[in-house]
């Protein structure tokens, strides 16, 4: 799909009918139904990775079909309806937040000019509110006494096509970040609300390929870009290869080695694509830094779980690698490297999925001696945890000179910040690497933070315009410290940000590059018997 | 015009009750059955929904971190918003509860030519919030001397607290005054705020314009329509309920029973109804919960053991080749595979 050009969606974003600046439907939300056209809706998950899904074990993913969201006919399976209200039902006997978040919304409207699409698209259905009463018009109508006596007069509605298509195109266009509920007196998390719409809707077989497929990926191959073993060792030693040329540094990488203390899990994408790339060389430099014993794995390959953003059973399927493959390997405890979501999935769901993990020992750095008692029972790291007590301990050499073509700001993930509280590590992390870094304004970070507009696998690029348009809160607080303090670099501890980012800042920001605060540290690294060229980008600098 | 209906509603209910207890014989019913029940309902529906509540389990540690969390020495947590001990969430939660505290975050944005996107804070909601709900709170406590004889000297110290300017004879509450206004306000920013006005059902305004006019024929009562309103009367009724030996003996203004009537309105849709929310602030999981599930680890009653990820084995099984060729070990070499074959 063509993105508009700047100048239009600049306008657009303004002037253009929109409830954020102030133009009202005449029509009641229920009676505007959800149309499909190309470059508003992510493509639909493509056949055989549902069927894929659904053959695994402890999985289900039924209906597998060609369809379109465009197409009239959705080819939903027989009786889908009562599919939905039965998978409701399930869920609400499961989840006591679903059923509180039902319940006590009191339509105060604290929420609604707090979500990142709402701001960018001022669809009044992307108001995190609204959101939510698309599924609690249906709560109401066939699970509340009020609903089912008076009907639309208290804001029920009966489950139809039209109700389904509007959660998809909705639940699709949240991408979980929590920043509502940070606003909501009763904490009502539409997060908890969007997954169960994608639940629900994966009963009948609707879903968006841009998620199934990598997650598909992630429970065949290890790792959501798909590389298998020999790919994937091939990567890393590629990356290996480039330090070296940087800095005259051997360094040495193993993977599925048996007795290592440390078993090290990052997201695939760090060693599959720029600017990832050189954040995973930043973690190639610290280690070969400390003489950490750690190796990969390319079973575990992925520290991101796209099956948090499909249903609960997946994500703890893919999810069970990391224990399993710790537990096989026999190493000590798990480190983690930088991605968003991934560590919500590690802090919230991990212990409680696949613990308890009584074969790991409690995480204590042989470098410091440093234990983590917060970790003492998943017995995963997250490495800025690691390297803020690393350096904390003077056990790094940094040279901060050596990012002084940086200008940083720092972007909050949404899940390390709204779902862990990381936020301080890796400020104390750049603190100590670069000479110069400011914060965005106070309502753009920490826990106030906005999302980078594509996350929960929205990062496709046949939405492009939604994505630029959810990211422009985020964009537009970039472009603040730009103006004001020339900044020229966006760092960040997520994955999934330093591609979506890299596209919101050449879309709304040209010029401005983004990275991962492990790059940062491992331009700053002064290494025993380094070798080092003049580099003037850091690990960027083409030699 | 969904406002509309609740103002009709309610005209209703009033037309229901002052016509109703003015029939006679039919103060029994509106002066003793239908508070009654209304409490009946008040109760058991309240207890019915916090115990439907509690049937659901809380699977997964889903609190939303509001600060720093506990890790590092070095790093300084934010107890209050991201806590890990129970007084700390307990803290959290009376801020929470008793000061609205995530309202007080409460922000506007506004997008402007640029486009420049912009944020204030915005405390209206808070405000009107702890003033209406703070008032009712006090008129709520202050009916609690028609149930309790004598009235204890802390009522009476309430009472003299709240009415503490000394205006007009009887002295006017303050608290009277903040609950009308307060309403006023609440829903005065639901037709102003067109982000609110567009989201807000007729579950919205129905209680707001339900209890402004509980506080109107309160005030009506208390300061202007006194024909036949006796507060000897009232309470000898009121004390009568909670003994359960009402008695009804002399006549009583129709006000008190439209009063009466709206208030049992109230006390019944209440369970049913979003006002369920006192119940429920204190049971929302992103509030009430540690921030400790790396610590500690927390219990899914229904987590499905049988769920296992795809195996090592089966992986290895399918890139074994690779694997050899690529020098990353494996738990069969090529041989042994070749020899089971």
């Amino acid at each position: 799909m063509a993105v508009p050009k700047l100048e239009q969606l600049s306008k657009s974003v303004v002037q253009g009918p929109s409830l954020a600046t102030g133009a009202v439907p005449t029509k009641d939300w229920m009676d505007i139904p959800a149309i499909f056209k190309p470059g508003n809706y992510a493509y639909q998950a493509k056949q055989e990775k549902v069927a894929y899904l659904n053959s695994q074990p402890g999985l289900s993913f039924p209906n597998a079909r060609e369809w379109s969201p465009e197409d009239d006919d959705w080819k939903l399976p027989e009786g889908w309806k009562d599919i939905i209200l039965k998978g409701l039902k399930e869920r609400l006997d499961k989840f006591r937040s679903l059923k509180i978040f039902m319940d006590c919304c009191v339509r105060c409207g604290a929420c609604a000019d707090k979500c990142h699409f709402f701001l960018g698209t001022g669809d009044p259905k992307n108001m995190p509110v609204l959101r939510a009463e698309l599924l609690r018009s249906v709560y109401r109508n066939d699970f509340t006494i009020g609903g089912k006596i008076l009907g639309k007069m208290a804001g029920a509605r009966e489950m139809t096509v039209g109700v389904l298509k509007e959660w998809f195109m909705y639940s699709y266009q949240c991408t979980e970040c929590r920043r509502c509920s940070v606003f909501c007196p009763y904490g009502i998390d539409t997060a908890e609300v969007t997954m169960m719409l994608r639940e629900l809707l994966h009963l009948v077989g609707v879903g968006i390929n841009w998620i199934l497929e990598p997650a598909s990926n992630s429970n065949r191959t290890g790792n959501h870009m798909g590389l298998q073993p020999h790919t994937f060792k091939d990567n890393v030693d590629f990356l290996a290869d480039d330090v070296e040329n940087l800095t005259g540094i051997k360094i040495n990488t193993s993977f599925n080695r048996k007795g290592a203390e440390v078993l090290f899990i990052t997201p695939s994408a760090d060693v599959f694509a720029e600017p990832g790339l050189y954040t995973a060389m930043g973690y190639l430099l610290l280690f070969e830094h400390i003489g950490l014993d750690y190796t990969w794995s390319t079973y575990a390959s992925e520290g991101g779980n796209f099956g948090l953003f499909t249903n609960n059973e997946l994500m703890k399927k893919l999810n069970g690698k990391m224990y399993a493959e710790a537990k096989r390997l026999g190493v000590k405890y798990i480190i983690g490297g930088e991605c968003g979501h991934m560590w919500r999935v590690v802090h919230q769901y991990m212990d409680t999925m696949n613990g308890p993990a009584d074969f790991l020992e409690v995480p204590k750095s042989s470098v410091t001696g440093t234990t983590f008692n917060n970790a003492a029972s998943t017995k995963m790291v997250h490495i800025s945890e690691f390297t803020a007590d690393l350096i904390r301990h003077g056990k790094l050499k940094l040279d901060k000179s050596r990012n002084a073509h940086v200008k940083a700001t720092f972007h909050d993930s949404c899940n390390p910040a709204r779902a862990m509280g990381l936020m301080d590590e890796p400020r104390y992390i750049l603190d100590h690497v670069v000479d110069n870094w400011v914060e965005m304004p106070e309502n753009t970070i920490r826990e106030q933070t906005f999302c980078c507009g594509s996350g929960t696998g929205l990062n496709t690029d046949e939405i492009m315009e939604l994505r630029m348009r959810a990211g422009l809160p985020r964009a537009n607080a970039v472009k603040h410290v730009i103006d004001k303090h020339d900044v020229n670099t966006l760092s960040c501890v997520c994955a999934i940000d330093r591609a979506t980012l890299t596209s919101l800042m050449d879309y709304w920001n040209p010029g401005c590059k983004v990275c991962g605060v492990s790059e940062l540290v491992g331009n700053a690294l002064v290494m025993d018997g380094e070798n080092r060229q003049e580099l003037d980008e850091g690990l960027r600098t083409l030699v | 015009m969904k406002y509309a209906f609740s103002f009709l509603a309610v005209i209703a209910l009033i037309l229901i009750a002052g016509l109703g207890s003015q029939i006679p014989g039919m103060q029994y019913f509106f002066g003793v059955a239908i508070p009654y029940l209304a409490i009946m309902l008040f109760v058991g529906g309240f207890v019915y929904r916090v115990m439907q509540w509690a049937k659901s389990p809380v699977p997964f540690s889903i609190p939303t971190t509001c600060g720093q969390g506990a890790s590092l020495d070095f790093i300084k947590q934010d107890k209050l918003d991201c806590p890990t001990k129970t007084s700390e969430v307990v803290a959290r939660m009376f801020l929470e509860i008793f000061l609205f505290r995530s309202l007080f975050r409460n922000t506007k944005s506004e997008i402007h030519n640029g486009p420049k996107v912009t944020y204030e804070s915005s405390k209206w909601l808070w405000l009107f919030g702890l003033l209406f709900h703070y008032s009712f709170l006090l008129i709520v406590i202050r009916h609690m001397r028609l149930f309790i004889d004598p009235v204890p000297y802390w009522l009476s110290a309430i009472e003299g607290a709240d009415s503490l300017l000394q205006i007009g004879a009887p002295t006017l509450y303050l608290s009277d005054v903040a609950l009308l206004g307060g309403l006023l306000l609440l829903f005065g920013r639901r037709l102003v705020n067109r982000q609110v006005r567009y989201i807000s059902l007729n579950n919205d305004y129905f209680p707001l314009v339900l209890i402004f006019a509980i506080g109107v024929t309160g005030i009506l009562m208390r300061y202007f329509l006194r024909t036949n309103i006796d507060i000897i009367n009232i309470k000898t009724l009121a004390m009568g309920l909670v003994t359960f030996s009402p008695v009804i003996n002399v006549k009583i203004g129709a006000i008190f029973y439209i009063h009466l009537f709206l208030v049992s309105t109230l006390l019944a849709y209440f369970p049913f109804s979003k006002l369920m929310h006192m119940g429920g602030v204190f049971m929302s999981p992103t509030r009430n919960m540690a921030n400790d599930s790396r610590a500690k680890r927390h219990i899914n009653p229904w987590n499905d053991p049988t769920i296992k990820p795809h195996s090592y084995a089966g992986y290895e099984d399918e890139f074994r080749e690779f694997m050899v060729d690529a020098g990353i070990p494996v738990e069969k070499e090529l041989s042994a595979v070749q020899d089971e074959a």
